[in-house]
């Protein structure tokens, strides 16, 4: 049995630009952009022939067709087709999960290189048929004759051509995301104002990124989309104070411009151990050093749904033996500005840290200067499972440009879980 | 007494005319019941920067299991993280859909009149948010308490925006100031719990001052705080008195009916429902005082004196023995009881005394010199008795009713009875179990920071405000 972990290199990461829904990308499935996604990589690392210890990926939304929709996509790529593949998911940790495991198993040496992956699509929705159809449909094919069946199919009426089609609601609650985050923009005493400053951020940072060059060894042009879709720099405070809020009522504070919009795309990230990457000259843009993930009951104890990070972040720093201000970098997925806002609020304030968390004192405030350097979900689009790597190889690469410290990623995700964890820098740059 | 005004305004179809012609539109108020929480609802906190009341305030609720918010204010957010309470956020700005059953402000850090303008930032953004039959408290500094004379000036303008909130706040929610002298945060806790509770329904639009502890401050049973103690209530068989005994009973007291005898049967009726001792006499007698404090040998530690009549006339038709007899009764007697009990020294440690005034007593009526005179000469009894109490560990205070549906009031005719009703901040009349509960806060061992206050439960009445 192996006793000891090794360091878990982040050797780099690619995507395709992220698509707004019913646009660019809507012909194209998960599995085409999922293997657009790692076609890159395996061009950017020479990967052509390799088999890689595994590919573990996944996507939120998902036809019934997509059964190991990652093994799938490996066969269409030029890695071995001998590469092992599987499905994870949960909603938008999707990507930071598969990342955790894959570098655990890094780390515990079971495999030696690995790609972490997710995808996403809202245009090429799976669409079922009607729930009632499929009742009368099963249950004519249990039936063992011809009449039987033909009875069976007598049930069949004309409301039944009304589909079923995948809602953007929790399960539990019957409500939407952005009407959770709103309940808890509202508890949080979260302005307007402060989240349309956080999307312009987010905006102007990711354009930024792009014009210096940045984003060019992390991102592939796909269907004649070079950068991201939604991506609007130079916007104002004025020009989004205009917007009507979309969830929250008419006085409510989140709008179409500071909340994501549903989005297309796909990334992947490959992880390996020092030496796998040594043997193959590939560079070390830094080290995942931890994981950690926690759920927060939105149900009955009614905690914000998007909450959960909030909590998972002191369990991963307890045991990291670190304090919220030790980091360089801070990736803090913006699926709302409001979302950011209010983990940011919850981690200063001294009632939640000690009630919820059951700290002492609050974790502190971060150095807003800090956080989503190269632009945040706002900007970028965020089709879900595909987040996660946009975030980890972004943020790997900005530390190895620093070549120094640590960074933090937060990822909340629907169901009320929520995913962070730790890069470390891997040293002077090369 | 049945307020047939407020059952048809309160029903379709008088609840739209009422609405359109611009009626008043009392609603049902909310009344304690053994077993509720403090606050049926969720309390905010607000606070002007540099208040010194954050710690008390979280503490009383977190103890009480209340849930609230409080506004983004550092020192609000420290306190209830040290005391415990699971705050949500309040942000001034955008408070969204959130409700609240009562806003507490701490106005103690307000030094200067340029600084009042956080009340308008507080209650601007959450006059509206607060539901039916809801509670405010605005808690300041008592003049003798500030530093400058800049500061008393602008903790007494305190008065006229609390009186002024009262009377436009309306469905049936109250606004009250509680001064709170420096050094005496930790005997707020009674106080601000009776405010916030359904036990204060009726009394608003007034200022009362928190002072430190005669004693040391007890930790009471919220469900019975007088347990264990032994209470005086005269002129208990019958309205206003008897519902004074059955609070007083129900928050665990022993308690001594007193009546004349002449009410023997209802007196006798109450005693053997709340398990009570009785004195029946004529407390105007010349040996009333003995005969009282003989039966109180062992001590005493509430005495309510409650009995009181009303003899109306101008006085231009007033003979003597009309006035005589009503001023024995009402002031004299309580003087006599007084003086014998605590000469005696059977009011126990932490003792209290609790007087019956009248809105009469404050504002004066028409035909009722005599009356109003006895009751105005109660709160001098109460302002002039206190500092000495208060050396033995013991408070006195008064309450002043103002109209409260009672056989008395229901006998009135209808033109009076409507005006009478009408005219306070609640629209309709208060009972007699508003005023029990009222002194059953002055009564409780925790009161001891209350002493020398006559506090009207008059739903903020127009007369005398």
């Amino acid at each position: 049995m192996n006793s000891q972990t090794r360091r878990v290199a982040v050797v780099g990461g690619n995507r395709i630009p992220f698509a707004r829904s019913n646009s660019a990308y809507s012909k194209a499935s998960n599995q085409d952009m999922l293997t657009a996604a790692l076609d890159g990589l395996i061009d950017r690392y020479d990967l052509d022939g390799e088999r890689i210890g595994e590919v573990v990926g996944g996507a939120v939304l998902k036809h019934s067709r997509d059964r190991d929709l990652t093994r799938e996509s490996v066969l269409g790529t030029r890695l071995a087709p001998e590469t092992a593949a599987f499905d994870v998911q949960q909603a938008c940790g999707t990507g930071l999960e598969a990342t955790i495991l894959t570098a655990n198993k890094i780390a515990l040496g079971q495999i030696d290189s690995a790609i972490a992956c997710g995808v996403d699509t809202t245009s090429d929705a799976p669409i079922a048929v009607n729930e009632d159809l499929r009742e009368v449909l099963l249950q004519a094919n249990r039936e063992k004759t011809t009449m039987g069946r033909v009875k069976q199919l007598t049930k069949v009426r004309p409301g039944h051509v009304v589909p079923e089609i995948p809602r953007n609601e929790e399960p539990r609650t019957g409500m939407s995301m952005g009407e959770h985050c709103a309940i808890m923009a509202t508890e949080w005493g979260i302005g307007r104002e402060e989240q349309d400053e956080l999307t312009i951020r987010s905006h102007d940072n990711l354009a930024a990124a792009y014009d210096r060059g940045f984003m060019d060894d992390l991102v592939n042009p796909y269907l004649g989309l070079e950068r991201d879709q939604n991506m609007r720099p130079g916007s104002t405070p004025e020009k989004l104070g205009k917007l009507k809020p979309v969830f929250g009522g008419p006085d409510g504070t989140m709008t179409a411009a500071n909340s994501t919009p549903l989005s297309d795309g796909a990334s992947a990230v490959l992880l390996a151990s020092e030496d796998w990457a040594k043997e193959r000259g590939l560079p070390i843009l830094a080290y995942f050093s931890e994981g950690q993930t926690a759920a927060i009951d939105h149900v009955h104890k009614r905690e914000g749904l998007l909450m959960a990070p909030a909590y998972a972040m002191p369990r991963m720093l307890d045991r990291a033996g670190l304090t919220l201000q030790d980091f360089e970098l801070y990736e803090i997925h913006e699926a709302f500005a409001a979302q950011v806002l209010c983990t940011l609020k919850a981690w200063e304030d001294p009632v939640f840290c000690k009630e919820r968390l059951g700290l002492d004192k609050p974790l502190g405030s971060i150095d807003r200067e800090k956080l989503n350097v190269n632009g945040g979900s706002l900007a970028a689009g965020h089709p879900f499972a595909a987040t996660g790597g946009r975030i980890v190889a972004s943020l790997a690469k900005a530390l190895n440009e620093r070549g120094s410290g640590r960074g933090v990623i937060s990822i909340c995700a629907a169901a009320g879980q929520g995913v962070v964890a730790i890069l470390e820098s891997a040293g002077e740059s090369k | 007494m049945s307020d047939r005004y407020s059952q048809i305004v309160n029903a379709f179809p008088g609840k739209l005319v009422a609405k359109q012609v611009g009626l008043p539109q009392p609603v049902e108020l909310d009344r304690y019941e053994p077993g509720q929480p403090l606050v049926s609802g969720r309390v905010l906190i607000g606070a002007a920067p540099g208040g010194r009341l954050a710690a008390p305030i979280t503490k009383l609720l977190a103890d009480a299991g209340v849930s609230g918010a409080t506004t983004d204010d550092k020192a609000l957010r420290d306190a209830a993280a040290t005391a415990g309470l699971d705050a949500g956020l309040f942000n001034l700005d955008n408070g969204g859909e959130q409700q609240f059953k009562a806003l507490v402000f701490d106005a103690t850090g307000i030094k200067d009149s340029t600084q009042l303008v956080e009340l308008q930032r507080f209650f601007y953004a959450t006059a509206r948010k607060l539901e039916r039959s809801g509670r405010v408290v605005v808690l300041g500094t008592p003049a003798f308490g500030a530093d400058t004379p800049r500061e008393a000036t602008a903790q007494r303008a305190l008065e006229g925006f609390t009186r002024s909130l009262g009377k436009e706040i309306g469905r049936g929610s109250t606004v009250n100031l509680v001064y709170v002298s420096p050094g005496a945060e930790s005997e707020l806790e009674s106080t601000l719990g009776f405010f916030l509770s359904p036990k204060s329904a009726y009394v608003s639009g007034q200022v009362v001052k928190v002072g430190p502890g005669v004693t040391k401050t007890p930790k009471v049973d919220r469900e019975q705080p007088l347990a264990g103690k032994t209470a005086l209530v005269t002129g208990a068989s019958r309205g206003i008195g008897r519902s004074i005994a059955e609070t007083l009973h129900r928050d665990g007291a022993k308690l001594v009916l007193l009546d004349v005898p002449q009410l023997s049967e209802d007196l006798q009726q109450a005693a053997k429902e709340l398990d009570a001792d009785t004195i029946e006499l004529d407390i105007t007698d010349a040996k009333a005082p003995k005969a009282i404090a003989d039966k109180l040998e062992g001590g005493v530690d509430v005495v309510v004196h409650n009995a009181g009549v009303t003899k109306d006339r101008t006085i231009a038709k007033m003979p003597e023995d009309r006035w005589s007899v009503l001023m024995e009764i009402n002031l004299s007697s309580e003087e006599r009881i007084n003086d014998e009990l605590l000469g005696r020294g059977l009011l126990n440690e932490n003792g209290r005394i609790v007087c019956v005034s009248s809105m009469s007593g404050i504002a004066g009526n028409s035909g009722q010199t005599n009356y109003a005179t006895s009751k105005a000469g109660v709160i001098g009894m109460v302002e002039s008795l206190a500092p000495q109490l208060a050396e033995k560990g013991q408070t006195i205070n008064a309450v002043a009713p103002g109209f409260i549906e009672t056989q008395m009031t229901g006998a009135m005719p209808i033109t009076i009875r409507e005006a009478g009703r009408r005219m306070n901040s609640m629209s309709q009349g208060g009972k007699p179990v508003d005023v029990a509960e009222t002194i059953a806060w002055f009564a409780s061992p925790a009161s001891t920071g209350v002493n020398g206050n006559t506090v009207r439960v008059c739903g903020q009445s127009l007369l005398g405000a």
